[in-house]
């Protein structure tokens, strides 16, 4: 594939992402905010391809925007959310939130383009993609101890989303 | 033409900001929840960007243990949200003002 070819397809998914997350903060309804946010997960899925981690991309559309998006969809409708209401936000998220936002997101963008030269450009092929295998001989040989320990997270995070949701009785 | 790597450090400071904001603005618990997923998407971006640039695996298994943090924060999450409208009967984050009804 030519290199022209990663540029296209990175700013036709950075945008898609970028318009899927500014969706999410316009739209009222909290499943339209789910839906959006579906979109830019999928984007992010293919941007990983392009940057050489295929296991991550099959990981985050199975995932983020299978398994949690699911989730939240689901309790949206279980909760039957409707239209968010329009109240006034603490002046304080107005005051000094938008502008930190602002100048957090100048400064980021500022320091990342005056470094762009050292850090150089992302081309796949010369062995950078970093396959299945390479993962998995990490993870299971250097790091068994920390991925047997997060089947205990998920084992406590289980038993205590069961007791919260469960009704009451009395 | 190749992509730099300082576009995707770009776009996701870009998401990041629009977590923020989204954060901040948004009066609905689930959405709120919502954009603080979307602020863990957009720095596991960049550390996929920088594990792409050193040749590095271990980026790509932070990112891994990210997502399953993330998957059991949200059920566990979720579960307080459907405890949280069962005692209150609303989602709106500005009527959760009590510690105790």
């Amino acid at each position: 594939m030519a290199f022209g070819m990663y540029l296209v397809i990175f700013f036709i998914f950075g945008a898609l992402c970028i318009a899927g997350a500014l969706n999410l903060l316009l739209q009222r309804h909290p499943i339209n905010s789910a839906l959006s946010l579906i979109v830019v997960m999928t984007s992010l899925a293919v941007l990983y391809l392009l940057l050489g981690a295929e296991f991550l991309a099959a990981a985050q559309v199975i995932v983020y925007s299978g398994a949690i998006m699911v989730l939240f969809t689901f309790v949206i409708m279980l909760l039957n959310a409707g239209e968010e209401e329009r109240t006034r936000g603490s002046r304080a998220a107005y005051l000094v939130g938008f502008p930190g936002v602002a100048a957090l997101l100048g400064l980021l963008t500022y320091i990342f383009l005056s470094v762009r030269m050292p850090l150089g450009n992302a081309q796949l092929g010369g062995g950078t993609l970093v396959t299945t295998s390479d993962l998995s001989r990490v993870l299971f040989r250097d790091l068994l101890l920390p991925f047997e320990v997060t089947s205990i997270l998920i084992l406590v995070a289980i038993l205590g989303a069961v007791t919260l949701a469960r009704k009451e009785e009395s | 033409m190749v992509v730099p790597i300082a576009y995707y450090l770009v776009l996701s400071a870009i998401l990041f900001s629009i977590g923020v904001a989204a954060f901040l603005i948004k009066r609905n618990i689930i959405t709120v929840f919502m954009s603080i997923e979307l602020m863990l998407n957009a720095v596991n971006l960049t550390f996929v960007a920088f594990a792409h640039q050193w040749h590095q695996v271990s980026g790509q298994i932070f990112v891994f243990f990210v997502m399953v943090v993330a998957a059991a924060e949200a059920a566990v999450g979720l579960a307080i949200i459907i405890a949280i409208f069962r005692a209150r009967n609303t989602l709106n984050v500005d009527q959760v003002n009590l510690m105790k009804l």
